[in-house]
């Protein structure tokens, strides 16, 4: 039955070339841990990825009950979380996966380095990594805010007073993130929602593209 | 088709089996999450009191506004208000929705000079017999719907609506 629904389609548009180019490719011997056990070292550039698709799925439907609003947003939280049928789940997806990302990007770097990958030709593709590295920082710092907690506040306060001790224009930089000179209140938490579901995503989808292209176009680095 | 299974096909059913197993422990939750709200049960429609005393009404339908009091709306609680036509059938209390089954528009009784004894609907001048019959050849389809009723301490309590039982 599938197998027709598939032939059907690929008959009209000769869709097995296109799954070829993004499936279809050669895994080397010393990257794939059924030869080399300690190649699961190889895996944690692609565990990033998983996790980073469960963070944009969690994501997604955490908005349907999320309101960014200060008078709203801590309730509509505890609403989800403890009223909503696997709410605590969900939302537990979303919080520990956050901390995952960080930890297994940080673990695909350290692998990266220590077996030179990042050497000529593949500069590039680290400088991109760097990029997600500081988009993946954004949306944990954006994100923290959210629930409008103590804890939050507080943590976002600490912060932006980081980002205001920037030379020269640190001052410009606190207002932009705080969207008030001295309130972090009601245009914070609207921006790093903002920021936190549309541009952040949209600049890490970007960048993943990127990333994902180079590593295709330049191949597995090879044995050390 | 043979009933042997190769050892490619053994190995394609057993990785998208637990690739579907692995999928599905993941989005169950997500999309249990989402369809909770249709899951939920539907509420009783408790009785709410009403500022109209049910000696004071007549033959002719009297609008009678009144408030739903902290109504939870998940994580938000408002006051809500609501409108009724309210009028006496012999001894019992009949006490009409005033949503158009149009459109949903709000009707008023005898809301145009031209048709008296009726409710209108302002928006497509759908009509309304006084039991909330609609009238044919105007847009609405069906009769105005009925609030529940009680008297409580002599005043008029409304609950949930129900389809017209009058017509």
């Amino acid at each position: 039955m599938l197998n027709k629904i598939y032939d059907w389609v690929d008959e009209r548009l000769d869709i097995t070339p296109i799954w070829r180019d993004i499936a279809d490719h050669e895994v080397p011997e010393h990257v794939n841990p059924a030869h080399h056990f300690s190649a699961f070292i190889y895996c944690f550039g692609g565990l990033t990825f998983f996790v980073t698709v469960i963070q944009i799925l969690s994501g997604m439907f955490l908005t349907m009950y999320y309101t960014p609003d200060i008078e709203n947003a801590w309730k509509s939280v505890y609403y989800l979380q403890n009223e909503v049928a696997f709410g605590e789940i969900v939302r537990g997806m979303h919080h520990w996966g956050a901390s995952l990302v960080i930890v297994m990007m940080f673990l695909h770097t350290l692998r990266v380095f220590f077996t030179g990958s990042y050497k000529k030709p593949r500069e590039l593709n680290w400088v991109v990594g760097v990029l997600i590295f500081v988009t993946m920082l954004g949306l944990g710092f954006t994100g923290y805010l959210l629930p409008w907690d103590m804890k939050a506040l507080f943590a976002t306060k600490v912060g932006i007073e980081i980002a205001a001790s920037v030379p020269f224009i640190g001052e410009q930089i606190k207002i932009l993130l705080a969207g008030d000179s001295t309130i972090l209140g009601a245009q914070t938490l609207t921006r790093f929602f903002a920021i936190h579901v549309f541009f952040l995503p949209a600049a890490l989808l970007g960048l993943l593209a990127a990333h994902f292209i180079m590593i295709r176009r330049q191949g597995i680095s090879g044995p050390l | 088709m043979s009933s042997k299974v190769s050892r490619r096909q053994f190995l394609s059913y057993t990785l998208m089996g637990v690739g579907g197993f692995m999928a599905s422990a993941m989005l169950m939750p997500m999309v249990r999450f989402a369809v909770d709200p249709v899951l939920q049960p539907k509420g009783e429609g408790e009785f709410i009191p009403t500022p109209q005393k049910a000696d004071d009404l007549t033959e002719t339908p009297v609008r009678v506004d009144f408030t739903i009091k902290d109504r939870k709306d998940a994580w938000y609680k408002s006051d809500v208000s609501n409108t009724a036509w309210v009028y006496k059938e012999g001894d019992t209390i009949i006490a009409l929705s005033p949503v158009c089954k149009h459109l949903g528009c709000t009707v008023n009784w005898e809301g145009d000079e031209k048709h008296k004894n009726e409710f209108f609907c302002p928006c497509h001048n759908g009509r309304y017999e006084k039991n909330g019959k609609n009238i044919p050849g105007t847009p609405p389809l069906g009769p105005l719907d009925e609030f529940m009723v009680e008297v409580v301490d002599g005043y008029v309590n409304l609950g949930k609506t129900v389809p017209n039982t009058l017509v």
